[in-house]
């Protein structure tokens, strides 16, 4: 698998080389701004693009910038967005499109390596992954509607993981619990908020953020 | 032709006699406050002339200076009220507002307090030279539109039509003399009276208005004030991030380093209980991230610092759970002053904390406008209402910062709801 990396500081761009590379990536370009960026997904066509979201020369929202004029000039590409801080409304940004293969994380995700590279595996391959922390904030958000009261605390458990991205086998091994089960909870709560019900895994995570309103 | 019988110049006729009376009556009040020791002395001269021994004249004049000791402060507080109605007069009828010039005080004071005003505040004492100017001019000048009109409609046209009247005796007095000259004085009454109103607002605005220096004073008044706080209020932010430094991430990291050297020990002879000791570590790194994480949104938000004002009350609204509907227009909006928006933002921030935590509202409505160069934030919410910035320490905080950047709060909060608040601040594009 081939990514290209977009990260100011040099610790931390160097730290993500390593680890993608004791996984068996390849690092094909490590950028330190929004126009590198850009143009080595351009000449790389990479499997996956890590931007962090602040980057020089503005250190504002560039790497945000860059990574959704990179969807735009290559529909689809894979995009995983690394802050210091998440935002539902850059969540939002990213996931306007209804379209897969996007993450947005925390940097602190990157202390749980397995976790970490398998969110980069996901996001590759067309699925998604949100930040526990953006998904808690949407939730709780949403509490006052209503009809997520109607859900039991394990399907809530169920339902933020699921809004994270997660396969139902990766949901089953979280919960330690069958993956039967999860089964079961997922089509409970598809019931309960009157979703459309789907085998697809992705297309089932985007239909529960945007029941959240990301 | 004009017709003189407009209602509005016979109101004007109407209000230059309350204005009259107003004068009279203030001059009345500097007679008392000047005239008393004059009088006492005259009287006791007048007495010891006529007859009276010297100590009894004297007494008579010492117990009229201590009656006089005793009407002066009651005669002086009535000066600021009277003063008051007479701008709220001028404003309302002789189009000449003027804006209250008087000097902010300390608290308390007491029964001396208005004779303590005279002694500091310049505006007390032109509050006391307008009452006896206008009492001179003003009271009679303003009268002349009333006798004219009194004298037209009754003296002269009323003798022609009620018999009980005598008519004026001037030599030709014929009827028709008689109601052409009435009618002239009537006219003349009812058009000089808005002219008289006018000429009045103008005499009050330079008597009464805030002086040149008065302005200056009231303004450094205030920005001394502003400063105190907003000093004040900066230290207590320093002293809040050092405690939350101290008691979070520089413990958690002093945690983790202890942690990573037990670790380290323990790695030969029991690897296990060092990887759970690692694990813990990095959980507290984590914790520590968070900890720091949250104290930079309370120091400035990162999407105020990525995108401006109106992106970062977008963020807000998502973050916050209330339907928020947020109307703006960002390019007029576009990036203030960081220290500007960084007021506007922590003031909205605050206004919506409130709306969630006590107004039991549904929803709130959030509008960023700027005019001219005001910017204008309007926090609405169809909650129970009944908030009140004397009541409530929270909104006199966000007064009280928004006043560092001259910035001012209005509440209309009826119990029962809605409550609108509305937070101006004077900008200029950066």
């Amino acid at each position: 698998m081939r990514a290209v990396i977009a990260e100011d500081l040099f610790l931390l761009r160097d730290g993500l080389t390593r680890m993608l590379q004791a996984h068996g990536m390849t690092v094909t370009a490590a950028v330190e701004n929004g126009d590198d960026l850009l143009s080595a997904v351009n000449e790389e066509r990479p499997d996956v693009a890590i931007v962090d979201v602040r980057l020089p020369p503005t250190f504002s929202d560039e790497g945000l910038r860059a990574a959704l004029q990179a969807r735009k000039d290559h529909p689809g590409l894979p995009i995983l967005v690394l802050s210091q801080y998440v935002e539902q409304l850059y969540a939002r940004e990213l996931l306007a499109g209804g379209a897969g293969g996007i993450g947005y994380l925390l940097k602190d995700r990157v202390f749980d390596s397995a976790q970490f590279i398998d969110a980069v595996r996901r996001v590759a391959g067309g699925g998604t992954a949100m930040d526990p922390e953006v998904i808690s904030r949407l939730l709780a958000r949403n509490t006052g509607d209503g009809s997520l009261s109607a859900l039991s605390p394990r399907e809530r458990e169920v339902l933020a993981l699921m809004a994270e991205g997660r396969s139902n086998a990766a949901i089953a091994q979280r919960m330690v619990i069958t993956e039967r089960a999860v089964a079961k909870h997922t089509a409970s709560i598809f019931a309960k908020l009157d979703l459309q019900p789907s085998n697809d895994d992705n297309r089932r995570v985007l239909a529960v953020l945007a029941y959240l309103g990301a | 032709m004009r017709k003189p019988l407009r209602p509005d110049r016979v109101l004007a006729v109407a209000q230059c006699l309350a204005l009259a009376v107003l004068a009279l009556a203030g001059l009345g009040l500097v007679l008392v406050m000047a005239g008393g020791p004059a009088l006492a002395i005259g009287i006791s001269v007048a007495l010891s002339g006529s007859g009276w021994r010297v100590a009894q004249a004297l007494g008579v004049a010492a117990a009229g200076l201590a009656l006089w000791a005793c009407l002066l402060p009651a005669a002086a507080s009535a000066i600021r009220p009277l003063a008051t109605m007479a701008r709220a007069l001028s404003g309302r009828w002789c189009q000449a507002p003027i804006a209250a010039p008087y000097l902010a005080e300390p608290a308390g004071g007491g029964l001396w307090r208005p004779i303590a005003q005279l002694r500091d505040d310049p505006a007390a004492r032109r509050d006391l030279a307008w009452m006896a100017v206008d009492g001179c001019l003003g009271g009679v000048v303003l009268l002349v539109p009333v006798v004219a009109v009194v004298a037209g409609l009754v003296v002269f046209i009323g003798s022609r039509v009620l018999p009980q009247i005598p008519p004026p005796a001037y030599p030709g007095n014929s009827t028709g003399s008689i109601l052409i000259a009435g009618a002239a004085l009537t006219a003349a009454g009812l058009y000089a009276a808005p002219w008289l109103l006018r000429a009045h607002g103008a005499l009050a605005s330079m008597l009464l208005g805030p002086a040149g220096t008065a302005e200056l004073e009231q303004r450094v008044q205030h920005l001394s004030r502003t400063r105190t706080e907003t000093i004040d209020a900066g230290a207590a932010e320093i002293r809040r991030i050092e405690r939350d430094l101290h008691d979070g991430a520089q413990a958690r990291l002093v945690a983790m380093g202890m942690t990573l050297d037990a670790a380290g020990n323990l790695i030969e002879e029991d690897p296990k209980a060092a990887r759970a000791l690692l694990f813990e570590a990095r959980d507290n790194s984590a914790k520590a991230l968070r900890e720091l994480r949250e104290l930079v949104r309370g120091i400035h938000p990162p999407v105020l610092a990525d995108r401006g004002l109106p992106e970062a009350i977008k963020a807000l609204a998502l973050d916050t759970p209330l339907r928020i509907h947020l109307t703006s227009d960002p390019e007029q909006v576009a990036r203030l002053s960081a220290p500007i928006e960084s007021a506007a933002y922590f003031a909205v921030s605050e206004l919506v904390a409130n709306v969630t935590k006590h107004a039991q509202a549904s929803q709130a409505w959030i509008d960023i406008r700027r005019e001219n160069t005001m910017l204008k934030i309007t926090v609405a919410d169809d909650g129970r209402g009944g908030a009140d910035p004397a009541q409530g320490s929270g909104l006199r905080g966000i007064e009280r910062r928004l006043a560092a950047f001259d910035g001012v709060l209005a509440v209309t909060s009826p119990p029962g709801g809605p409550t609108v608040i509305t937070v101006e601040v004077p900008c200029a594009p950066s």
